[in-house]
Formats: structure tokens, C-alpha cells, sequence
């Protein structure tokens, strides 16, 4: 079997990240295995602008984003195969993919997974009604639209007030579809205040807040749904329904980590994020496999992914050079308004970025982390959304290798 | 009058608030850098949006590139600008940051492809 020191599982921007920066710490015997035909990941379809402002201090597209890693990976002569499914990541990091060639095998040293996120479906809300078609998940309705130019609705619902929703919403006017509505069911809307303005209130289009779609109707095509307003239990309230007639639903209901191989691969996952438990060096409990990106842990912005998978791949050098990475015995611990925190677990002896994302609105606050009941590091929060992912830097020089840390929110 | 604004420069999402009097901001609080400023002066005047959107590809391994403009365009401008971009198509391979309309409806923006699509083989 063919030996590789770090097999990448997956191309998009946590990968190709990845892959640039183990090149950069001198590894060279990398691989990356990415199922499309072309290396990018989603970012492929996301044509809009706004990528970049962090990592380049200019607003990029999705592809051009993209295409700064893909043109670091090919000037530096990086290994990397398309058209190659990974089916397999064993314990002991033999890696298995369908390819063009017909199936291929792996030993890695190292195995780095960055296969990205899914989207929520139909099927996982249970909305009763009919099964017409014209039911897209926001990114199904994007690749259509961007990426094989097929125009997919005319009347337009949508549910769920997340981040692609809205862009399509936008995007969906722009190309002459009519979007009557956007339904969340939350009383916050879960994608970022900028969208809600450059992509809804721009083309007029209304957001309703703690409203949920409780039929759907139609026969071959979708003819229209029934919307209910919700209560705090998120149960539709009787009396409150209103029929939209509209040929397509679009839902943004929430992305979910993709993690059949870490499974798989004997990963212990975090079943509040669904993505890996992993350590400061973002290793996961398996030894020599690591997980960043929205595979780990959905993300707001990409400039986000592109910087953990960074982090991911400099301690990926030092495993595949050196052995073992330091342990991390100290546990991160989350209060109740803290849906996780990444990584979960540290080393107590290193500086270290913790991700996470509040599960409410809340005003006026401080993100607060303790350990041993001494408070060692804190920021400040005007406003504090589950849209977005707050990241607090802790340094090495105030923390001890024994005691949890303990984040919380204080108001 | 107190009026809120959401700038949208960034992910950061400032929530602005502008007193405006005689339709210009004498204050403005919330933003957390000087683009805050430059956001609502341009929003009270003449408000600036960025579109993308694709063009078709003749012979190309994909059947679309994506476009963007290189600078924003007045927001009342958009479906004109959507009207121009889609008399485009362009012909395999098409290289990521070729201009296909320079001074878009005579404004200083740029149509330009975002993403490269090489010629279709065999």
C-alpha cells in the first residue's frame, strides 16, 4: 500500500488551507482527495461578494477566495486528485476512495479531515403535506442557479432566516423569481444583520420572526404552503394560519457537519457541534487525525475556516515530524448560554483561540473565561448573536495545566 | 430624527445609530471603525450596492462564469445593471478577472469574471 505522511479529505477552503500551510512547515508528501470535479469546495457556488475582508482586507467572491489557495496549492506543486470520493478513514489511518483510476489505498501518517457541512432537509423538520417537487434546501437552489444555470422558481417561500436563504433570496430577484417571504421560526433571525439588510430589506422583502410553515401542498410541483405563527415552545398557535400560493420553497434551516467517515474512523463526536471532540491542536481523540472547518464546527465567516485549518495543519507538521503532540488534559467547559466551545480540550501550556457561539441574543455582555476561579481572560460584547462565532484568545502565561476552563457570560 | 442603520461593509454588522437633521448625520454611534461614517453618509445620499451574478460560457467545461463589478453601483441601478450583464456571453476559456464591461451604465465599476472556466474537452 502506497504510504503518504498527511492525506487531506476534502478540497474546499478548510483543505486547501490546510495543504498550503503543511507545505509551508516543510511537509511535502500531502495529498489532497476532493470528490468534485474541481478543488474549491462551496465556495464554487457562492458568487456573491463579502469573502476575504479578514484574511485579504478586501471583499472577494466565493471562487476568487478559492482561487487564491488553488493557486498557492498548484505554484507549489501540491499533490491532489479530483473526481476521488473518500469511502473510508480506518482507525489506524488507512484511507480508502473511489477515483477515476477505480479504487485506491492509503497508509497516512496523518489523516486531516475537512469535508465541510450539509444541509438540513425536509426530511430532517418533518413538515407535514404533500412531497411536490420544488422543495430546495438554499443550496441546492444556488448550485442550480450558479453553477449549471438552471433557474429553478418563479414564486418564491423561504424558510429559515439563515445565511444562504438570504443571499438567495437576493439572488433569486436579481434573476426575476418573486420572493413574497422569508419564516423563522426562532424569534431571532439566525443569519448575520448585514444579510437581513443587503438581501432582504434592499429588494423589500419581508422577514417574519417566530413563524414556521406547518403544510406543504401541491401535486407534481408545489402549489403553496400554510405559515403559522409560533410560541415560545415553537408550537404553531391555531387560528394563525395563512396560505402563500408560491411554486417554490426554499429552506435555510441550519447546516450540519458531515461526519459519516470520522464515525467511521472511530472519532469521537461532540453532539452539540456534530463535528469532532478535538484539542488545541485540533486532534481529534484518534491519534494523528485531525478535523477543522465547517466539518468541525459551523462557521460564520471563511476567513475563520481558512485560519483554523492553519492552526490545524501546524500542529498536523509537528505530529508528522515529531511524534505525539503535548497532552491537553484540561477540559473547556461551557455555561447554559454557550451552545460549545472549540476546541474542548487544552494543554493549559500554549496560548489558545477558543471558538464558540452564544444560544441567545444577548445584550451588553462579557465573555468571561476562568480557571481554578481566576478570571484569565474577557471580552467585551455589545451584542453577542448566535449568528455569529465569537473567538477569545486566552494566553499561555495565565493559565496552569490543571483546573478547567470555565467560559460564561456575565451581563 | 433617530433613524438605525445595519452597515454592511462588513461581517461586524454595525447597528448605527444616526441622528439626521435636514437629511444629514450630525451623529453617529455604534460603529466600531471610520467605514461606519462613510456607510451612512453614502446611505443618506446615494446608497452604493455590489451584484454578481453569471454569465454564459460558449464551449466551456462549465456552463456559466460568475461576474461581479469592481466597484458598487447605486442601489436604484441594479436591475439596469442586471439588464446589461445579461446581454453577455463569452466564448471558453475565459480567464477569472477579465473585464467584459469597463464603466458599467458610465460609472467607475467593472463587469469582471470571477471564476476561470477552461475550454470543454474533446
Amino acid at each position: 500500500m502506497e504510504k503518504k505522511a498527511v492525506i487531506i479529505v476534502g478540497g474546499g477552503p478548510a483543505g486547501l488551507a490546510a495543504a498550503v500551510e503543511l507545505y509551508n512547515k516543510g511537509i511535502r508528501d500531502i495529498l489532497i482527495l476532493e470528490r468534485e470535479k474541481h478543488l474549491g469546495g462551496i465556495l464554487r457556488q457562492c458568487i456573491h461578494d463579502g469573502f476575504g475582508l479578514t484574511r485579504f482586507k478586501t471583499t472577494l467572491s466565493g471562487p476568487e477566495y478559492a482561487q487564491r489557495f488553488i493557486d498557492e496549492v498548484l505554484e507549489k506543486g501540491i499533490p491532489f486528485l479530483t473526481d476521488t470520493t473518500v469511502l473510508d478513514v480506518s482507525e489506524d489511518k488507512v484511507v480508502t476512495a473511489a477515483s477515476r483510476k477505480g479504487l485506491i489505498r492509503f497508509q497516512a501518517q496523518s489523516v486531516i479531515l475537512t469535508m465541510g457541512c450539509r444541509e438540513r432537509t425536509r426530511g430532517a423538520l418533518g413538515i407535514p403535506g404533500e412531497r411536490p417537487a420544488g422543495v430546495f434546501t438554499a443550496g441546492v437552489a444556488q448550485a442550480y442557479m450558479n453553477l449549471y444555470n438552471r433557474m429553478p422558481a418563479k414564486e418564491v417561500v423561504i424558510l429559515g432566516s439563515g445565511d444562504i436563504g438570504m443571499i438567495m433570496a437576493r439572488r433569486l430577484t436579481l434573476e426575476g423569481a418573486h420572493v413574497q417571504a422569508v419564516f423563522e421560526i426562532q424569534p431571532i433571525p439566525s443569519g448575520l444583520p448585514r444579510n437581513i439588510e443587503q438581501c432582504l430589506n434592499d429588494y423589500h422583502i419581508p422577514l417574519y420572526l417566530s413563524h414556521t410553515i406547518t403544510e406543504i401542498h401541491g401535486g407534481s410541483r408545489l402549489t403553496g404552503v400554510t405559515v403559522a405563527q409560533v410560541d415560545e415552545h415553537f408550537q404553531p398557535i391555531p387560528g394563525t394560519e395563512k396560505d402563500y400560493t408560491c411554486d417554490t420553497l426554499i429552506l435555510s434551516v441550519g447546516l450540519l457537519p458531515e461526519n459519516e467517515l470520522s464515525i467511521d474512523a472511530g472519532v469521537q463526536l461532540d453532539n452539540r457541534t456534530r463535528g469532532a471532540v478535538v484539542d488545541e491542536h485540533f486532534q481529534t481523540n484518534v491519534e494523528g487525525i485531525f478535523a477543522a472547518g465547517n466539518v468541525l464546527h459551523v462557521h460564520d465567516l471563511v476567513d475563520f475556516v481558512s485560519m483554523e485549518a492553519e492552526a490545524l495543519a501546524d500542529s498536523a507538521a509537528a505530529y508528522v515530524t515529531n511524534g505525539p503532540l503535548p497532552e491537553c488534559p484540561v477540559q473547556v467547559i461551557a455555561d447554559g448560554n454557550i451552545g460549545h466551545t472549540i476546541p474542548q480540550k487544552i494543554s493549559g501550556q500554549k496560548d489558545v483561540r477558543l471558538s464558540m457561539r452564544v444560544k441567545r441574543l444577548i445584550k451588553d455582555c462579557r465573555v468571561v473565561v476562568r480557571q481554578n476561579g481566576e478570571e484569565i481572560a474577557a471580552k467585551r460584547m455589545k451584542k453577542a448573536l448566535p449568528a455569529e462565532m465569537i473567538q477569545i484568545l486566552v494566553k499561555a502565561d495565565k493559565m496552569t495545566s490543571t483546573g478547567d476552563l470555565e467560559v460564561s457570560i456575565e451581563c | 430624527m433617530l433613524r438605525e442603520f445595519t452597515c454592511i461593509i462588513c461581517p461586524n454588522g454595525c447597528e448605527l445609530e444616526v441622528e439626521i437633521q435636514d437629511g444629514k448625520a450630525v451623529s453617529i454611534t455604534g460603529n466600531l471603525c471610520p467605514k461606519g461614517v462613510t456607510y451612512v453618509q453614502q446611505e443618506l445620499t446615494n446608497p452604493q450596492r455590489n451584484i454578481a451574478t453569471s454569465v454564459p460560457v460558449k464551449g466551456g467545461e462549465l456552463p456559466l462564469a460568475s461576474v461581479r463589478l469592481t466597484n458598487p453601483i447605486p442601489k436604484d441601478k441594479i436591475f439596469e445593471a442586471m439588464a446589461e450583464i445579461r446581454k453577455l456571453s463569452v466564448e471558453a476559456p475565459i480567464q477569472a478577472g477579465t473585464v467584459l464591461i469597463e464603466n458599467l451604465l458610465g460609472y467607475d465599476s467593472n463587469v469582471i469574471v470571477t471564476k476561470t472556466v477552461e475550454k470543454k474537452q474533446g
